[in-house]
């Protein structure tokens, strides 16, 4: 970060320093110069901060819907011209707007249940509760996708991560694993895909099953796709284990256990969660591609059926869902910034 | 008193669905219209059923989960539950108590064949050509092409589908071999003067226009959009081929409906209910077409679906003529299980190599009593009738064989009762004891 002045130690300064820690940790680094600059401490410099931490990225962005707004109307397809922002725009407040008139039946829906519950009771029959059924709503569509991206996330991790230390702890299981990753690491989820999918229907048979086939398909191929980068950032961090550490604990000769947990592992942490991060990336951006595929309702799901539709809505309704799929897909890189940092000793600028 | 107690048992039973929360799956189409309508309608709820409805990518992926129980039921291709019965492609007993409409489909070519057609053929050089038009004015561009060494591709939607025997029927009439099915090639591309591929519903326009295709067979509103898009021309309707063909149907595994025989006649009660909805009144189809425009379902816009829901069909832009029938969901008894209907698709199945072997006629009624199912619709129709829903002769009295049919675009007349002998009267096309006769 950048240089801080060995000035007098205040409490001001002091109250200071714990806010940009604080910042820095959150993965906000963007807010440090308004925190000094707040604080009094070299206005000038601060400014100057500022302005390229925020005023740049503000300038570039309205940059590019202007370029967008002014290039999008002169492409020509053949459902319509290309929409610029404020078409784009419009689309997304339409998808919200959706949304609460889809809630409204909802609620129409469970008033009228109650009446047929009062019915039924009233005839002496059995009443069980029922579900509304109608269509997922794009907030739905992203809550599914959530949960089938940290569902196949978490699989993943779970097995990356005790097969890195493996790897890295011993050359012979390094060398054992080392081609089988070399050859399914560059693998497309499109290809494993339909692999998955046969498997799930064939495998998966219950009768009342918890998890849907699709969500179980989609959330192993996004496992699948998002496992290497956490095994060899895990393999590696464990490789590269200060070896004066692992004498001292042989030297104490601390049993195999106690050395993998307090010694290997913290000191592979760092770099295990930039492979945790790594995974997570490549899991989003397959997760897209899995549900366009596997018809698992998603974000992925709700791109293809608007393609499908080719009305004159559907590239706008497309681009709302590429802005979203971009914003998550940042977000979640965020959170993974702000738990790497949260585990590292040295305070590691993992951006 | 006994007796009655049993009765009374009996109609509280029938009127207890064994499974309530229920997904159908469908593909953007307007002819899913009868699913739409019963749920939008509120007759799914009606008869205790809460059905969600999802949009499928493709035929395959639809049939898939119908058999593995992702989906409770769909809209399929009349085609797909006798050929999983019979095994081509998947094996599964899939049946049909419920014909969802007829008509629907058209054959569209991109403008680049069509001007070519119309140099072939004069007469089609007017803003309003004559219908129906034949392949006869595509021959020579077809043997054209084929001396180049760049055949025609076309496309249809499923191996299958109404939409491939009815593109095969058109050319075949002229002339024009479409390929046949062999044990080696499941692509049915041997012997074949134009070559046919599977491309689904919404991406033919899109095929089209990139020049992957000159031509395809599908339904609305795929036809209209190519017109819409000014990227092709649709040449013939699916009705000018064949009048009042038989199109969707509703698909349930078999399993399903012996574990919810209940069920089955409910959800087949309210799609009854829905198909004479939407033939009741243009207002009736107005408001389909407002319904089928949301984006969840077949999305397409409110002009596009229009245009050939409510009679009418643009076969150039301008060019826009009246077709009652197009779209048909309840009138010709349009939504009862026909035995014939099952059997003619078997006999294209035959007639293109699909079913690789001679059958006795025997066979042919055999699968088509296996795979559709009157006796489901009667139950939930003679229900219609006692709750008034629907009038005693709204409920077609038939064996399940339609009377010999001449409304076929060559003139062949089709009985139900003899597939063997109808089979032997095309010039193209394997029948008896020869697998393959390709008329060379």
């Amino acid at each position: 970060m950048s240089s801080e002045t060995p000035a007098l130690v205040s409490g001001k300064a002091r109250m200071s320093r714990t806010a940009i820690r604080t910042a820095e940790g959150l993965g906000l680094e963007i807010l440090v110069p308004a925190i000094r600059l707040a604080t009094g401490e070299e206005p000038r410099a601060q400014l100057k901060d500022l302005l390229r931490s925020v005023g740049v990225p503000i300038v570039s962005i309205l940059a590019f819907l202007g370029l967008w707004a002014s290039l999008a109307a002169s492409v020509e397809t053949s459902i319509g011209s290309l929409p610029g922002p404020s078409e784009v725009w419009v689309a997304a407040k339409s998808l919200v707007a959706e949304h609460f008139v889809e809630r409204q039946k909802e609620v129409e829906f469970q008033a009228r249940m109650e009446i047929l519950k009062a019915k039924w009771e009233a005839e002496g029959k059995p009443w069980t509760e029922r579900k509304y059924s109608g269509k997922p709503t794009y907030f739905d569509q992203i809550w599914t996708s959530l949960q089938t991206v940290f569902a196949g996330f978490l699989v993943a991790s779970l097995i990356a991560v005790p097969l890195g230390i493996l790897c890295g702890l011993s050359r012979t299981m390094n060398a054992a694993f080392s081609p089988l990753i070399q050859i399914f690491k560059p693998v497309s989820p499109l290809a494993w895909l339909p692999i998955v999918m046969i498997l799930v229907s064939g495998l998966y048979t219950s009768e009342d099953p918890f998890f849907e086939k699709s969500f179980i398909s989609s959330a192993l191929t996004v496992s699948l796709c998002s496992l290497w980068p956490t095994l060899v950032n895990t393999a590696l961090g464990v490789a590269s284990v200060d070896q004066d550490h692992l004498n001292v604990a042989r030297v104490l000769r601390l049993p195999w256990t106690t050395r993998v947990m307090k010694i290997v592992v913290p000191s592979a942490l760092p770099l295990i969660f930039t492979g945790l991060r790594l995974s997570l990336g490549v899991g989003w951006m397959v997760l897209i591609a899995a549900e366009m595929l596997a018809q698992n309702p998603g974000l992925g799901k709700f791109v293809w059926d608007m393609f499908q539709n080719g009305s004159s809505q559907t590239l706008a309704q497309i681009m709302v869902a590429v802005f979203t799929i971009g914003l998550i897909g940042f977000f979640l890189d965020r959170v993974m910034v702000v738990l790497q940092r949260a585990v590292s000793f040295d305070g590691a600028s993992g951006a | 008193m006994f007796i009655a107690v049993l009765l009374a048992a009996q109609l509280c039973s029938a009127a207890l669905p064994e499974k309530e929360e229920l997904k159908f799956g469908f593909i953007k189409l307007t002819d899913c219209a009868a699913l739409v309508i019963a749920k939008e309608l509120g007759y799914f709820e009606e008869e205790g059923l809460f059905v969600t409805l999802e949009a499928q990518a493709n035929w395959k992926i639809l049939l898939d989960r119908v058999i593995s129980g992702e989906l409770d039921g769909a809209h399929m291709l009349a085609g797909q539950p006798i050929g999983a019965t019979i095994g081509i492609g998947t094996q599964a007993d899939v049946i049909t108590p419920f014909s969802m409409d007829l008509n629907g489909n058209a054959i569209t070519v991109s403008n680049a064949i069509w001007e070519k057609m119309k140099r072939v053929d004069p007469s089609l050089a007017t803003a309003k050509p004559k219908h129906p038009i034949t392949a006869k004015s595509l021959k020579p561009i077809v043997e054209e092409a084929n001396q180049k060494g760049d055949p025609l591709k076309m496309a249809m939607v499923f191996p299958v589908s109404t939409h491939n025997y009815q593109l095969r029927y058109w050319l075949a009439a002229a002339g024009i071999s479409p390929g046949f099915y062999t044990a080696a090639d499941a692509t049915g591309t041997t012997d074949a003067d134009v070559l046919l591929s599977v491309t689904p519903p919404p991406q033919m326009p899109a095929t089209l226009d990139q020049g992957t295709i000159q031509g395809y067979a599908v339904g609305e509103p795929w036809n209209q959009q190519a017109v819409f898009k000014k990227i092709g021309v649709p040449v013939v309707t699916s009705y000018e081929i064949w009048k009042n063909n038989p199109e969707k149907v509703f698909g349930i595994t078999r399993a399903w409906a012996e574990k919810n025989p209940n069920t089955a006649i409910a959800v087949t009660k309210a799609l009854i209910r829905a198909g004479k909805w939407l033939d009741a009144s243009p207002e009736n189809r107005n408001k389909a077409v407002e319904i089928l425009s949301k984006s969840e379902y077949v999305g397409a816009d409110k002009a596009v679906i229009a245009a050939s829901m409510t009679g009418t069909f643009e076969y150039a832009p301008g060019d826009k003529r009246e077709l009652p029938d197009f779209n048909v969901f309840f009138r010709h008894d349009a939504t009862y299980p026909f035995y014939s209907d099952a059997v003619w698709f078997l006999t294209q199945m035959r007639r293109w190599g699909q079913i690789g072997e001679n059958k006795p006629d025997a066979w042919y009624h055999e699968i088509a009593k296996r795979v559709y199912r009157p006796d489901i619709y009667r139950k939930a129709a003679e229900a219609l009738v006692v709750e008034g829903h629907l009038a005693a002769t709204e409920v077609p009295k038939t064996d399940g064989f339609k009377t010999p049919d001449s409304g076929f675009i060559d003139g062949i007349v089709y009985d139900g009762r003899k597939p063997n002998d109808y089979l032997s009267r095309f010039a193209i096309g394997s029948q008896g004891k020869t697998a393959v006769s390709a008329a060379r």
